[in-house]
């Protein structure tokens, strides 16, 4: 039963009330991520400072409370990062909920992401937890090269 | 619709679940998944085994004791799995992996023999995607139209659909029983539509015969595929039975070992029925397996399984109608089901819903069960599925009401 912590207030409060699922203006760079077995569909959007760090994320779309909980997670961890370290803390996300990475100092890095630590003993739902942080480094590593370049 | 209560008691008492290892093993589990795949019991388990540790030899091929006693077993397993869907002729039965691969045979065989150019499959809006992918990929190969036969707001198909079976129709494939909706199509009559244009018609028995009973001379069908390990045999053996004089014309699926009669340096020559359609070693245990499946289907009567099963499902699906956050995707007349009931809880996404369900020891399906078309047709993105068997009573539903009532406070408080 341990996985029923999951579900819990500060996860649903996520689900619920979150603070960056909104459509944002003066987008830099936005990429669209699905989970075709689940129906998710989930579009991430960054705009980024003069500095080259992301000065606001936000997220629209539909999905299961894991999918959605995970994105406005993340879109809280991603401001003031470098896209360069937002690829990083992507990359351990993924090895965290796979159960690939267990040392608690790199997964401290994650902040509050570690709720959904309990994912890693969910097989079935990996995908869903993943495709916030998949979509986000995808359009980092492929589709927003240019556009950073551009912004910067 | 409510039971009675000497109904509700008949399905308080489980006279089967001790037979099962699985379930006998897990007593906490509320398994409510058999419409994926059922589990097995014991005797189908020991007559896999036992084949493997008294006859363990290539059937048909050895010119020795072991070889003749497995072939012997499979072709008894064989005779007994046509006598228990209707068919006089065991030749007509042939093992196939599963229902997939056995509608992927009829409709690459079939299509090479009867379809060309302009002429016409028709199907239902709720096949599996085993029976559907084959048929587009059929249709495109030969240039022939994939038509649909659609529901009406009862879940039927009603008679106007029907009336698209016309002169350039060459098959009709549809499913007996839906394996989203727990639908029953009336097989019989769309038969007789088929046959009245000079048509094939192909049943996907897959929900269906593990459920009720099922005579291939009664539906009047040429093709009935179905799977064994929904039937609570291994999973990995299935059946195509059809027609001698269809099968016989139909070139063959697969081809190599043991589905042949001569070959030549730059041709063969077939081997007769069912040999023509398995080619190479095939899963013998597997097949001993179903016949024991059969027989302990047989042991308690399909009429007795249908009977249990539709108590079961009215009760499914009235436990569900009855929880106010609950919506039946489908009939709320639970006597309309056959082993599946497929829902929703409100503003919750299905994965969600299974996940904790699952927390709570119970097992449903969440997702769109291979049948896109269908749930893009009925507005659905995805849906929660509760499919009982034999072996279910009525505390796996109290279970799964508990649970659903514990998934919305997770979600509402």
């Amino acid at each position: 039963m341990a996985e029923m912590n999951l579900y819990n207030a500060q996860f649903m409060d996520h689900v619920h009330n979150p603070d960056y699922k909104y459509q944002m203006d003066d987008v830099t760079c936005s990429h669209e991520g699905i989970n075709p077995s689940c129906g998710d569909e989930l579009t991430f959007s960054i705009r980024l400072a003069d500095d080259g760090t992301i000065e606001e994320a936000a997220f629209t779309g539909h999905g299961c409370a894991i999918s959605q909980a995970s994105a406005d997670i993340m879109s809280d961890l991603m401001i003031d990062k470098t896209p360069e370290e937002a690829i990083e803390l992507c990359k351990l996300f993924m090895g965290m909920v796979r159960g690939e990475v267990t040392d608690e100092a790199e997964l401290a890095k994650l902040d509050e992401a570690q709720l959904l630590r309990d994912i890693s003993h969910m097989p079935a739902r990996v995908k869903c937890a993943e495709l916030a942080w998949r979509t986000l480094e995808e359009m980092l590593e492929e589709h927003c090269g240019k556009a950073a370049e551009e912004a910067m | 619709m409510s039971l009675s209560p000497s109904e509700l008691d008949a399905i308080r008492e489980n006279p089967y679940r001790a037979d099962f290892p699985l379930l006998a093993g897990n007593p906490g589990i509320a398994y409510l998944d058999s419409a994926a795949t059922s589990q097995r019991p014991k005797s189908v388990l020991d007559a896999e085994m036992r084949f493997y540790e008294t006859m363990n030899a290539n059937a048909l091929r050895g010119l020795y004791r072991l070889s003749v006693e497995a072939t012997a077993a499979i072709d008894a397993a064989r005779a007994h799995i046509a006598r228990f869907i209707g068919a006089s002729d065991p030749a007509e039965v042939i093992f196939t992996r599963n229902t997939s691969e056995s509608l992927n045979l009829a409709a690459r065989s079939l299509g090479k023999l009867l379809l060309n150019e302009g002429d016409e499959v028709v199907i239902s809006i709720m096949e599996h995607h085993s029976n559907l992918i084959p048929w587009q990929q059929i249709c495109a190969e030969r240039g022939a139209t994939l038509t649909y036969l659609y529901l009406d707001d009862d879940y039927r198909i009603p008679a106007s659909e029907l009336d698209k079976i016309g002169p350039r129709t060459k098959i009709v494939s549809v499913t007996q029983v839906s394996n989203v909706l727990g639908v029953r199509n009336d097989i019989a009559d769309i038969a007789a539509r088929a046959h009245a244009v000079g048509a094939v018609c192909v049943v996907d028995g897959a929900q269906s015969v593990p459920h009720i009973p099922v005579d291939v001379a009664e539906l009047g069908c040429d093709f009935l595929a179905f799977s064994g390990h929904k039937m609570l045999a291994p999973m990995g053996i299935g059946v195509l039975w059809g027609k001698r004089k269809l099968l016989e014309a139909m070139p063959p699926f697969l081809t190599g070992g043991e589905m042949i009669d001569s070959v030549s340096e730059q041709s063969a020559v077939w081997a007769p029925i069912p040999a023509k359609f398995e080619a190479g070693t095939q899963d013998g245990a597997g097949i001993v397996a179903l016949g024991a499946a059969v027989a302990y289907l047989e042991g308690i009567g399909m009429a007795a399984v249908e009977e249990r099963e539709r108590l079961l499902a009215i009760a499914l699906t009235d436990a569900l109608a009855s929880l106010p956050f609950v919506d039946i995707v489908g009939p709320v007349d639970g006597s309309r089901h056959v082993g599946a009931v497929s829902f929703n809880v409100q503003g919750i996404h299905p994965h969600d819903v299974s996940s904790i369900l699952d927390m709570n020891d119970v097992c449903i399906r969440a997702g769109h069960h291979c049948a896109e078309p269908l749930l893009k047709r009925l507005g659905e993105s995805s849906t929660c599925r509760a499919s009982i068997a034999l072996y279910n009573d009525l505390s796996d539903i109290d279970r799964l009401v508990n649970g659903l009532e514990s998934v919305w406070k997770v979600f509402n408080g």
